[in-house]
């Protein structure tokens, strides 16, 4: 085993310890929010999980853009198998915090569903990323479709927060944690909110880190296919 | 040769070829107008007032008929070969992207002329002052600036046609939302004034991806 994997497991083992605390805080050890139902006040829990996910995304989609931009500039392979990788863990953390929203926004909205501005953004954002992946798997050549990919990347990320800003001007529900004035959690929650958010991070680079490997891996399992002419 | 001949040889060329074809014109125009009358039975007979849904029809019609537009303006050239000389010359990869930009605005725009008193006559309304066609050339250069890119893009794909509105619309959306309030803000007699953050929105969005279009499109076209 040499440097790189050993230190690997060993940040996996770090994840996996920071998840499982930040589960047990988020679950057991956070306070109860206060002036909700019942059933609102369970929900709430959510945010341990919801928010951080999907701070996960953006920062796994910000990472591509960046691999990107890098894949562009260098034109090393490795920087494209960083933007796939990353576009791919996004994708899932993306859906993660939207069936999250959507079990939430049950108990306190009534509704599983709604057209605000967050949650179109997200769909949106959503329909982008499965367009990156549904490019890259219509071209075959490896170096143009990491070119493409990277340029449709580019503009993708670009445009989430115009469209964000223009699906804005309807009316939001959604409930706004950070804003000018206050931040919108008690005392007693918000060292497991960060927690969260933390865990999550870690969890994110070694999940990302592994897909690179597998990225790598496979790229020299295809050069030796064509080595021996399969 | 200088940056802006280069631009204008290749817009003259494509607006020649169209005039001696009709291709991506009729196309456009025929299918455009298929959309309209298309919404027109499906809303009629839920919607109170047809006028309510005009502005969202007019940008539909746009958005179908301009990436119909786009897929041609770069079929056409890659079945000829037509691409690979244009990769050939020596001008500069940013000439040849505002060459198919300004050529791909002119014929969406063209086409919207025409469609606009079809769906004035149809609807009872005024959509040609000023202030629309001042709305409709915003929202049709963000359209085409980044439609062009992608349409580059989406010709080299194997699914080609079917791969531009899966990569163009998500990515066009701030467009398409400005565009439809904007239109139907002046259809209920509001001012271009009291219209400024859509504006913004849409002009940010141009300007903003021209830029990205201008930087970018040299790793499209390599070869």
């Amino acid at each position: 085993m040499n440097g790189s994997a050993r230190g690997l497991v060993f940040l996996t083992l770090v994840a996996a310890a920071l998840v499982l605390v930040a589960a047990y805080a988020a679950l057991l050890m956070a306070p109860n929010a206060a002036g909700l139902t019942p059933d609102e006040t369970a929900a709430q829990r959510i945010i341990y999980f919801h928010v951080p996910s999907a701070w996960l995304s953006m920062l796994a989609f910000g990472v591509t853009t960046i691999a990107s931009i890098a894949y562009l500039a260098k034109g090393r392979r490795f920087w494209d198998g960083v933007a796939v990788s990353s576009a791919e863990i996004g994708i899932a953390f993306t859906l993660a915090a939207t069936a999250s929203g959507s079990l939430w926004a049950k108990p306190a909205w009534n509704t599983w569903w709604t057209w605000d501005p967050r949650l179109t953004t997200y769909t949106i954002v959503f329909l982008l990323y499965v367009a990156y992946f549904m490019l890259r798997s219509a071209l075959e050549d490896p170096a143009r479709r990491a070119r493409f990919a990277a340029v449709y990347g580019i503009f993708a990320f670009l445009s989430v927060p115009i469209t964000f800003m223009s699906i804005r001007w309807w009316r939001t529900i959604h409930p706004v944690l950070l804003d000018s004035k206050n931040f919108g959690l008690s005392r007693g929650m918000l060292p497991v909110f960060f927690l969260s958010l933390i865990a999550f991070t870690v969890f994110y680079f070694v999940l990302l880190a592994y897909r690179v490997r597998l990225e790598r891996t496979r790229e020299q399992v295809d050069a030796l296919k064509e080595q021996l002419g399969y | 040769m200088n940056f802006w001949r280069a631009v204008i040889a290749i817009v003259w060329k494509d607006i020649r070829a169209e005039l001696r074809t009709k291709d991506i014109f009729s196309s456009m125009f025929v299918f455009a107008l298929l959309t309209v009358i298309l919404f027109n039975f499906a809303f009629e007979l839920r919607v109170p007032d047809m006028k309510m849904v005009v502005p969202g029809i007019v940008w539909v019609a746009i958005s179908f008929a301009g990436t119909l537009g786009l897929n041609r303006a770069f079929v056409i050239e890659q079945d000829k070969g037509s691409l690979a000389g244009l990769l050939l010359a020596p001008v500069d990869r940013a000439a040849i992207y505002f060459g198919k930009l300004i050529g791909n605005l002119l014929f969406m725009f063209v086409v919207e002329i025409i469609i606009l008193p079809l769906v004035m006559i149809f609807y009872n309304l005024s959509l040609l002052s000023p202030e629309h066609l001042l709305v409709l050339l915003l929202g049709t250069y963000g359209f085409a600036a980044v439609g062009t890119v992608f349409a580059a893009i989406a010709v080299n794909t194997r699914a080609r046609e079917v791969m531009l509105p899966i990569l163009l619309f998500p990515v066009l959306l701030p467009v398409l939302i400005a565009g439809v309030k904007m239109t139907g803000a002046l259809l209920d007699g509001e001012l271009l004034g009291s219209l400024g953050n859509w504006l913004q929105i849409v002009v940010v969005y141009d300007v903003g991806f021209t830029v990205v279009a201008y930087l970018t499109f040299g790793y499209v076209m390599e070869e």
